[in-house]
């Protein structure tokens, strides 16, 4: 084994974290965030929701499996760091086809390894999400603290324009029952890995797109994608949702990000959580039935709620609650087809239990019988 | 949906007795049932035959019948309390087929009974091999195909489409009987032909085989309105082909990606629908073909079980705990997270550490025994170890299962790694074949040169395990060669789970020089909190694990705290009954208003359920580990007296730290220990010993057994269970004694008594508060002098021993715990011939047989001890001398022969069983028979029985004979003993023996015409024959004994059950007899009072206000 360098995790606050690396790599900003994710680390390192931040995966034991080239969710990897307490010198997984550890090298995606992440982990519950630096080093310099005091913050940042697609793409087949815009905000490939097994042709657009030029698209149905930074910055969507949507009607699906989106369109608001939500076990209930749903997440921002009623959006309701701190899950239209989820039906990585509401949306475009998805037998079920 | 109120009496069934492949991990489960459904105000009647569990507390449950767990008497405690439910799936299989049983005879409906928690259709959905196959059929999944047949022609056409190497299941075998794994088509007819031939029906499941494939299983937990939720992944180090129950295995799973783990936990979940498990968890086993990732389903428990134990651990998630709240109507989303507290059940909890279980084997008893490992579960406990990663978690789990490993090193010989030789290609050809060495095996393979690569080929094992294995071997390398020992080469040794002692040995150096070093350097290791969601919430419940990482959580306890050590491993000689001492304990110190640490590293138990003490350390019993605890704690105390031996051998080295060590001294341990001082008190005290020496070379042990007369019983000194223990008639069996059982050296003396041939034996359990000593049983041996008194059935109160030996036996209790300053439990060991009294060892700590002495009469022996050893006297804690009872108490031990083919049944001073079962009843003859019963060895009321006894036995063995002729048995005899019988005027019938011919006494068991068996050993020239006969009677569950007294007890057994119908009866019920009542109510204080009430002078509580 080579020998490793000393390296360590800065946060704004000046709390430090020891660790080491194994290849040299210029010291590299970011939001620190964790994600609680037992699986699929290859999945969050190409979330784009992930764009531009430091992720501690609590998982202790990374880079098992390696990487392959099917689980991406972007052609790359979007995080600008990674922190793990171990990394794996030897994968084995007979669909790998890389160690970890060099595919993030290839990318030059700095990983500080052999942190005690759990104590990184707690500071960032009590203390919050906070920018923080991954260095080489024995321990943080002022030119190191310089540079991660001068790093943006998350709040007012509109990271949706960077995460977006550069032009327009269609997938799925020409003569598909159904045509979906899908606003790319940074949008996970399996959204569009189950639309089109799902039996559509999705349109993917930039996240500027204007309504008028959606509306030459001739959509059936308007899809608003995850994606990272602060909800409050992408401005610009709003106006085009609440004409396409709002207006004209659409049938309108949204997650994550395209959830907030909603949500501000309609006069509602969004707040920083404290940590965010990240992780593949986040039980939400679905306050339609009661039933509870294990649920895929990742985001920072969240739509404010009170009771069923999200304040200043009256047309729109509460429909999924997070089950550890209440905050809002989903919403819908109180009379027009729009709904949204905060979390990540598509899961990849995480469960399946959410999956249902890609089948739910094509029934709101329309349809009247609907395929399963083949992964989960009883998805149809409620 | 809030709990069901249209119930509200709740019947819970146990596990019944330790057994191979149902432990522990069932009390704990039990319990956790009990507590859950009490705290919802159901009434909780609970049955269950083992006296040795903590459910069985008379304060736990309302109603505690400790009754044989069959569909009979069952019966009788639902006609007794009519309850409302029946919650079928906390007590394992033993549960769900006497649950099925009485739902399939209709005593359910009779009874308005209601099957909770699983209905009839599915558990027999998931237990039906057949219909489970259909079943995953109908939802798309994949199942190992398999095919019935009944006769060669079609097994032949079977083997055509499932292909080699195939599996053979005989149908309807005992624990899996006569099956095997063929690799070719000679193998195969050979395998099918002795399957057949086995099968009471003549059918065998022809199944493919997918040895070598990764085993994975998950736990499910689904409410009522189908909620479901993934408790735990494990995945198993040791391939498919090795029982989950003997693999090493891992959590969370290692080395899946999110796509395959997702898809597993897709099919786990349309699994439990399918099936139909109404409210609760169950275990759900896949395999995964490591080429593709083609996935099957192997199997589905519709129940508790260990691995749910296991997962509950692992996850701080408190499986059936919650499994009981579901199955009375509750939502997963209306449950608290009992750790957090803040957040609901209803979530998926995630780790971010590793944990490691290790199975612990108990081969070295049976050597006769096949140590390969199959899928016929052999272990008898296992060790749980955690650490943030897996190397920290694998090395723990190893040095926590007290195989005289600190870590993964090598046996010193090649027979402790099971090796005949240590070249490589011998080294391949083992590895190839999995038994309880192998990953000991795989290290000498590693460190002649084989290749990762080779030998994940070789094993089956998974290359990412054997990298993680080989770093751990390069790491040594460097650690040896380095040329000195700095910071950060020590703390990166650390961080892999190398133990002070690993280290040590490594550099040449002693344990002790590497932990002052590390001490020096300031290398600790901090505490890290389970709390099932790696840290995003705060965590209410301080349950701990060491790791060599930056941050400690533990907020030491300081003075408040009394550190309580637990027994590690269960293993035979030390199992359940001591993590019942110690949960006792740590319940009576937290009443008394301390703060009980406990520590342990056996996940089956309820000493590690998170609640049960204030702070769990879930960590290996060795003395750095605990020295590292205590050092952080600084308690007011450690109790190690509660624990059997694992603690106990850290008593001088605690002592050594400075360590306060509560109640009776380790110089007095030592005393009873030390044969030579342990004589010395004993002379001094005018109490008889059989005559006895010690030595320490072969050529003394000669000597001293000439001088103390043969027969002799030989051990080497400091052992537990009676390990290598052996009676020995002349001085040329010694010689091959030494040869084959027992090394004998100045640092390893032997013992050797002078074995007192057809003496009683008893067992007298004390408590002792420095000042007084009070009995807390007396218990006489049924089996003969000579058997271990762990596998000896034993009765309380004494039913053949005469007032005076008694009060002699009471007298030297109290003058041995008086005189060693006993503060605790003490337990003195008697043989009683020609009306003198020996005394055969003092053991001052709690003994086997607390349990069961506490049950009996009713009185909270390990709470009590807890209370006297921080301080309080008996007095008053209104504790009498003794407490008398007007009724009989019968323990019986159960044993796994069983499921270890080839071992011989035969009863000696070496202890096999593994667990216990207690027949309670207002007559010996009746309380006999239920123990019998419970042990699996109900006695038949009419019928056939077949004698066999040496010419020793033959008089004694007469009357009882005759007196199952007088009540009509037909009586078969071998040659002498006919003879001998109808010279005595009793009609007997001669068999031939095995070598006469055929039909022969074999035969006759085999065709169901023997109802019981009496033999005890003839000698050399017949010894085979009676072997033969043994294990025959046991494979066709013939009950039979091997002793005189044993069956001179069955026929009065036998004799009770003819004249009247059994009897059920609830403990609180037979406390209302005794004094014992003042504890039923579970609260020392509480009782204290109730002893002063009675003009016992002052109580517990007035001292302490």
């Amino acid at each position: 084994m080579p020998q490793k360098l000393k390296a360590y995790v800065l946060l704004e606050d000046g709390t430090w974290f020891p660790g080491t690396a194994r290849r040299e790599f210029p010291p590299t900003t970011g939001e620190v965030v964790f994600t609680t994710n037992l699986t699929g680390y290859q999945e969050v390192f190409t979330d784009p929701s992930y764009l531009g931040q430091i992720v501690t995966m609590t998982a202790t034991m990374i880079g098992n499996y390696g990487v392959n080239s099917e689980d991406v969710e972007s052609t790359k990897p979007q995080v600008n760091g990674v922190v793990v307490r171990e990394l794996s010198n030897r994968f084995s997984n007979w669909r790998a086809r890389e160690a970890l550890d060099e595919w993030l090298a290839s990318h030059n995606i700095p990983i500080v390894e052999d942190v005690d992440t759990r104590r990184l982990t707690r500071h960032i519950r009590a203390a919050g999400a906070m920018r923080g630096i991954v260095a080489v080093g024995p321990e943080p310099t002022p030119e190191v603290r310089d540079r991660l005091e001068k790093s943006p913050r998350m709040e007012g940042l509109d990271l949706a324009s960077l995460a977006t697609t550069e032009g327009k793409r269609t997938v799925g087949d020409p003569n598909a029952r159904y045509h979906i815009v899908a606003y790319d905000y940074g949008m996970k490939e399996n959204i569009l890995r189950l639309f089109v097994s799902l039996g559509c042709r999705v349109t993917v657009v930039p996240a500027h797109t204007p309504a008028e030029e959606t509306l030459e698209l001739k959509p059936d149905g308007l899809f608003l994608s995850n994606g990272p930074g602060d909800p409050a910055a992408v401005k610009y969507a709003l106006p085009m949702i609440r004409e396409l949507a709002g207006k004209r009607g659409l049938p309108t699906f949204g997650i994550c990000l395209g959830h907030q989106l909603i949500g501000l369109a309609f006069g509602g608001e969004t707040v920083k959580l404290p940590y965010g939500h990240r992780g593949g076990n986040h039980p939400v209930r679905e306050l339609e039935n009661g039933r509870v749903l294990i649920t895929s997440q990742n985001h920072g921002f969240a739509v404010r709620g009170e009771g069923k009623n999200i304040p200043g959006a009256k047309e729109l309701e509460i429909t999924h609650i997070n089950l550890n701190d209440g905050t809002v899950e989903g919403l819908r239209h109180r009379e027009l087809p729009i709904f949204a989820v905060q979390y990540h039906p598509e899961a990849s990585p995480g469960p399946h239990d959410a999956r249902k509401h890609f089948a739910a949306f094509l029934e709101a475009l329309g349809a009247t019988a609907v395929p399963g998805t083949a992964a989960s037998p009883r998805s149809e079920d409620s | 949906m809030p709990k069901r109120t249209d119930i509200e009496t709740i019947l819970i069934i146990g596990s019944g007795p330790i057994v191979i492949g149902q432990a522990a991990e069932f009390d704990y489960s039990g319990t956790q049932a009990v507590k859950a459904l009490k705290e919802e105000g159901y009434r909780v009647v609970l049955v269950n035959s083992n006296p040795a569990t903590i459910m069985t507390d008379p304060e736990l449950a309302d109603r505690t019948y400790i009754e044989p767990l069959t569909p009979e008497w069952v019966a009788r405690v639902i006609e007794r309390e009519r309850p409302d439910a029946l919650l079928p799936t906390m007590g394992g299989q033993t549960a769900l087929n006497v649950a099925m049983a009485l739902a399939n005879d209709g005593t359910l409906e009779r009874y308005g009974v209601e099957l909770i928690g699983a209905d009839r259709r599915s558990i027999k959905m998931a237990e039906d091999r057949q219909e489970f196959a259909q079943a995953m059929r109908r939802i798309g999944l994949k199942v190992p195909e398999g095919v019935v047949v009944s006769s060669l022609t079609q097994a032949w056409e079977a083997v055509e489409r499932v292909g080699y190497p195939v599996i053979i299941r005989p149908s309807f075998t005992l624990g899996g009987t006569g099956g095997g794994v063929a690799y070719n088509r000679e193998e195969y007819e050979e395998k099918v032909k002795h399957a057949l031939a086995l099968s009471p029906i003549h059918t065998a499941l022809i199944e493919r085989s997918v040895l070598g494939w990764k085993e994975f299983e998950l736990e499910v937990m689904r409410d009522c309105r189908d909620n479901v939720v993934v408790i735990c992944s494990i995945e198993n180090f040791d391939p498919m082909g090795v029982h989950t129950g003997d693999s090493i295995t891992v959590a969370p799973a290692m080395t899946l990606t999110d796509r395959e783990y997702q898809e597993m936990r897709d099919a786990a979940i349309a699994i439990i629908r399918e099936i139909g498990v109404a409210a609760g968890g169950c275990n759900i086993q896949f395999a995964v073909n490591p080429e593709n990732g083609e996935m099957l389903v192997i199997e589905m428990n519709p129940r508790v079980s260990r691995s749910s134990a296991l997962a509950s651990k692992a996850t701080g998630f408190p499986i059936a705990r919650i499994g009981a709240k579901l199955a009375v109507g509750y939502t997963l989303d209306e449950l608290p997270n009992d750790i957090t507290r803040t957040t609901p059940a209803s979530f998926e909890p995630v780790l971010d550490y590793v944990v490691v279980k290790f199975p612990r084997f108990a081969f070295e008893k049976f050597p006769m025994a096949d140590a390969t490992l199959t899928t016929q579960m052999k272990s008898v406990g296992e060790s749980m170890a955690i650490g943030r990663t897996f190397k920290e978690a694998f090395q723990k789990a190893i040095r926590a299962l007290e195989i005289d490993r600190p870590g993964w090193v090598v046996g010193q010989t090649l027979r402790d790694d099971r090796l005949e030789a240590d070249d490589v290609e011998s080294l391949k050809a083992a590895i190839r074949t999995p038994t309880p060495e192998r990953v000991f095996q795989i290290k000498r393979a590693m460190q002649a040169g084989v290749e990762v690569e080779e030998i994940s080929r070789l094993t089956g094992i998974d290359r990412w395990f054997l990298t993680q294995l080989k770093e751990l071997l390069d790491a040594e390398e460097d650690f040896r060669r380095a040329a000195a020992i700095d910071g950060e080469l020590l703390r990166g040794m650390k961080r892999m789970g190398f133990s002070d002692r690993q280290l040590a040995d490594l550099r040449g150096m002693r344990e002790e020089e590497i932990r002052e070093l590390r001490w020096r350097l300031g290398i600790r290791p901090a505490y890290k909190t389970v709390d099932t969601c790696a840290g995003e919430f705060p965590s209410a419940t301080p349950y701990l694990y060491s790791s060599y990482d930056d941050e400690n959580e533990s907020e030491p306890y300081g003075s408040e705290g009394i550190v309580i050590l637990g027994s590690g491993p269960n293993r035979i000689g030390q199992g359940v009954e001591f993590d019942y001492c110690c949960v006792r304990a740590v319940l009576a110190l937290r009443e008394l208003g301390y703060r009980a640490i406990m520590v342990n590293c056996n996940p089956e138990t309820v000493s590690t359920d998170f609640d049960t003490s204030d702070k769990l350390y879930f960590e290996p019993l060795t003395l750095e580990d605990v020295l590292e605890i205590v050092s952080l704690e600084r308690p007011r105390g450690v109790i190690l007296q509660l624990g059997g031996q694992t603690p106990l051998k850290m008593a001088k080295g605690l002592e050594a730290y400075g360590v306060p060590i509560l109640g009776t001294s380790p110089d007095a341990i030592d005393i009873a220990e030390d044969r030579k001082r342990f004589e010395e008190l004993t002379r001094s005290l005018g109490i008889a010993q059989p005559p006895n020496g010690t030595a320490t070379t072969l050529e003394e042990a000669v000597r001293v057994a000439a001088e103390v007369g043969y027969p002799v019983l030989v051990r080497p000194s400091y052992v537990l269970g009676g390990r290598a223990m052996e009676i020995v008639y002349d001085e040329a069996s010694l010689r091959r004694y030494f040869e084959r059982a027992a090394k004998v050296s100045p640092a390893h003396p032997v013992l050797i008594d002078r074995f007192l041939e057809d003496a009683f034996e008893a067992d007298v359990d004390a408590i002792c508060d420095g000042k007084r000593c009070a009995i807390g049983g007396i218990m006489q041996h049924i089996e003969d002098a000579g058997i271990h008194s762990g596998d000896s059935a034993c009765v309380l109160p004494p039913y053949l021993i005469g007032e005076a030996a008694l009060e002699e036996m009471r007298h030297y209790t109290r003058q041995f715990a008086l005189s060693l300053g006993v503060v605790g439990l003490i337990n003195v060991q008697y043989a009683i011939k020609d009306g003198v009294v020996y005394v055969l060892e003092v053991n001052p700590r709690a003994s086997r047989t607390v349990p069961f002495v506490s049950k009996a009469t009713g009185v909270p022996l390990a709470k009590l001890a807890a209370a006297v050893m921080v301080g309080h006297t008996l007095d008053e804690a209104g504790v009498p001398d003794e407490v008398s009872i007007p009724y009989v108490a019968v323990k019986e031990a159960v044993f796994p022969f069983s499921k270890l083919p080839n071992v011989d049944t035969l009863l000696g001073p070496e202890m096999r069983s593994t667990g216990e079962v207690m027949g309670i009843a207002d007559s010996f003859g009746m309380a006999f028979a239920k123990a019998q019963i419970a042990a699996d060895g109900a006695l038949p009321l009419e019928g056939t029985i077949f004698v066999t006894v040496n010419d020793h036995d033959k008089p004694t063995v007469t009357p009882i004979v005759r007196r199952f002729h007088e009540m009509g048995f037909r009586i078969l005899a071998t040659e002498g003993t006919a003879r001998y019988l109808q010279a005595r005027g009793i009609p007997c019938e001669r068999v031939l023996k095995v070598y006469e011919g055929r039909p022969n006494a074999a035969d006759l068991i085999v065709s169901g015409e023997v109802h019981l068996l009496i033999n005890t050993p003839l000698g050399k020239l017949t010894q085979e024959d009676d072997y033969y006969i043994r294990r025959t009677a046991l494979q066709h569950r013939v009950p039979y004994t091997t002793t005189m007294s044993a069956a001179s007890a069955a026929c009065d057994a036998v004799l009770a059950l003819r004249s009247r119908k059994g009897t059920v009866r609830a403990l609180q019920e037979w406390y209302q007899l005794s004094v014992a009542s003042r504890w039923a109510g579970g609260s020392l204080v509480e009782a204290g009072k109730a002893g002063a009430a009675e003009g016992e002078p002052s109580s517990l509580v007035k001292e302490r206000s």
